[in-house]
């Protein structure tokens, strides 16, 4: 199943290829106004092909930092690179669309567009090579679109829903179909916000399971966030814990320990 | 009643006396001009005999077949002043909208400067937009159907720029978190969130088109309004009978055939 990944993803650009690290926030300030800041000096170092758990109590700043990386939220101090290019207000336009262009991106909420069908939206993830209003819907979308969309269904084991409308697939589905967008453009990274927030623990466990294995398998840096410390610990590598805006902890899963973890959501 | 542990409200608790002078004042401006421009109940009584004559004068209206045929060439150019109008129109509405909508719009803070625009074209009435042309194009149904574009861009246009305002915010910042463009998000996110409301927009709009078309002839800019005009400036009041259930109609089987297609996009 996995095999179609690997062939629509080019040789160049397997994580390992990319100059170290893949990412490098250093005293990263994130601030809204004056009182709500948000993120305080977040010093962070991923290497390709690492799988990185980032946890923290509701409002600690998981969620900003991760839309800070890919330049969706603009960063107020601090220096930011990824894949070796700034990511910051000095960053020009180019700069940062070529850094999510190598990014795949799962939000919590799926979101999907729920009028067009499942292919449609996996093409969707295509759109940062190439957007055009042949994108509207998967009749007008290019050949090689399709197929490429077809494949990354198929790598989520959804190829037979292709056709259905977005918002008829259950929320395990439409998350799954989330990664499949995400996954379509053969990212370097992938990040994901709570991607199982709002599935059942069985759903939750699946999709966990699916980004893990895609992203061994395939060399794709993951970076996932999770309130859920099962997920954070059965699927990386290395867990970074925010607590104040700040790291709190940053250590091989290995390390953690329960208390470690408690630690992290007290007061 | 039990004796309760709070204070009692007064009855115009909240209704300032601020408010109350605002009311009082409006009161007074609607009854001053009704002592303007109101009928009195001598007029009403006066007019009543004079409209009993003219209906009497209009009926039966007039069913002469060669009457009918141009009446029906009148219906048909009616009918395509309208349609024609309104699909120019509504096409032209869509990239005018997305300039013109907030947050959605590739002008970013220029945007309201097209929303205003928009807005000039709403609020001249459509006789006057049909007045401009006739004088600028000449008589006849170009200039009708140029009054119906503008007058179509000037109510879809905020419609459909309210309806991308409105849109699902979700489904566009993940199409923008992977390195999407501001059309691409337009095309592959916000027009399919919103194509129920940009389909109810346009029906509305080539409802109102059937309806301004019938009476822009009445300034010379085509249709069958031209017709009712010559029939009231030549005293032949039963062809008038036969227009204006002519236009009952075509209004009324308009507005049936809208609903119906709105019911089915619901």
């Amino acid at each position: 199943m996995l095999d179609h990944l690997t062939d629509i993803r080019p040789a160049e650009a397997t994580a390992r290829d990319v100059p170290e690290p893949l990412i490098e926030a250093r005293g990263l300030c994130k601030a809204y106004s004056r009182r709500a800041v948000v993120l305080d000096g977040v010093d962070l170092r991923i290497e390709a092909g690492e799988r990185v758990a980032l946890i923290g109590s509701n409002g600690s700043g998981k969620s900003t930092l991760l839309k800070c990386l890919i330049g969706l939220h603009p960063i107020t101090g601090g220096e930011l690179t990824c894949f070796g290019e700034p990511v910051g207000p000095q960053a020009s336009r180019a700069q940062r669309l070529r850094t999510r262009r190598q990014t795949g991106f799962v939000f919590q909420k799926h979101c999907l567009v729920r009028r067009r069908s499942v292919l449609s939206n996996v093409i969707h993830g295509l759109f940062g090579e190439a957007g055009s209003w042949r994108a509207f819907c998967h009749s007008l979308a290019p050949e090689d679109w399709r197929g490429r969309a077809m494949e990354a269904l198929d790598a989520v084991n959804l190829a037979d829903k292709a056709m259905l409308r977005a918002d008829t697939l259950s929320g395990g589905q439409q998350q799954r179909v989330a990664v499949a967008r995400a996954l379509v453009r053969r990212p370097r990274l992938l990040i994901a916000d709570e991607p199982a927030a709002s599935l059942d623990p069985v759903s939750g466990r699946n999709v966990m399971e699916l980004f893990s294995t895609l992203c061994r398998e395939h060399d794709i840096t993951l970076l996932y966030t999770s309130h859920d410390m099962a997920h954070a610990t059965a699927y990386a590598d290395r867990v970074v814990a925010l607590k104040g805006g700040r790291v709190h902890f940053d250590r091989p899963v290995a390390k953690v320990s329960r208390a470690n973890l408690h630690d992290v959501f007290d007061g | 009643m039990a004796e309760r542990g709070f204070p009692q409200p007064g009855r115009f608790e909240g209704f300032s006396a601020l408010n109350f002078a605002l009311l009082v004042a409006l009161g007074a401006v609607i009854l001053a001009s009704m002592g303007k421009v109101a009928p009195s109940p001598q007029q009403l009584a006066e007019g009543v005999p004079g409209m009993a004559s003219l209906v009497g004068r209009m009926l039966p209206p007039n069913t002469e077949p060669a009457f009918l045929a141009r009446i029906g060439m009148r219906i048909l150019e009616t009918f395509q002043i309208a349609l024609v109008g309104a699909a120019i129109g509504i096409v032209l509405s869509l990239p005018i909208a997305w300039c013109a909508a907030r947050g959605v719009s590739p002008f970013g803070r220029g945007s309201f400067l097209v929303k205003a625009f928009v807005s000039f074209l709403r609020t001249v009435p459509d006789l006057v937009w049909a007045l401009l042309f006739v004088a600028s194009i000449g008589l006849g149904a170009v200039a009708g159907t140029m009054t119906i574009v503008v007058d179509t861009i000037g109510f879809c246009g905020r419609f459909f720029a309210e309806a991308m305002e409105d849109a699902e915010k979700e489904p566009q910042e993940a199409l923008s978190a992977i390195g999407a463009g501001k059309g691409s998000i337009l095309v592959g996110a916000i027009l399919p969130d919103i194509m129920p409301s940009l389909i109810n927009s346009s029906l509305f709009a080539v409802e109102k088109a059937v309806r301004s078309s019938v009476v822009l002839g009445l300034v010379g800019a085509g249709g069958i309004g031209q017709e009712l005009k010559v029939a009231f400036d030549l005293f032949q009041y039963r062809n008038a009978s036969m227009i204006i259930l002519a236009i009952f109609l075509i209004v009324l089987v308009m507005e049936i055939c809208t609903d119906k297609l709105r019911a089915r996009i619901q």
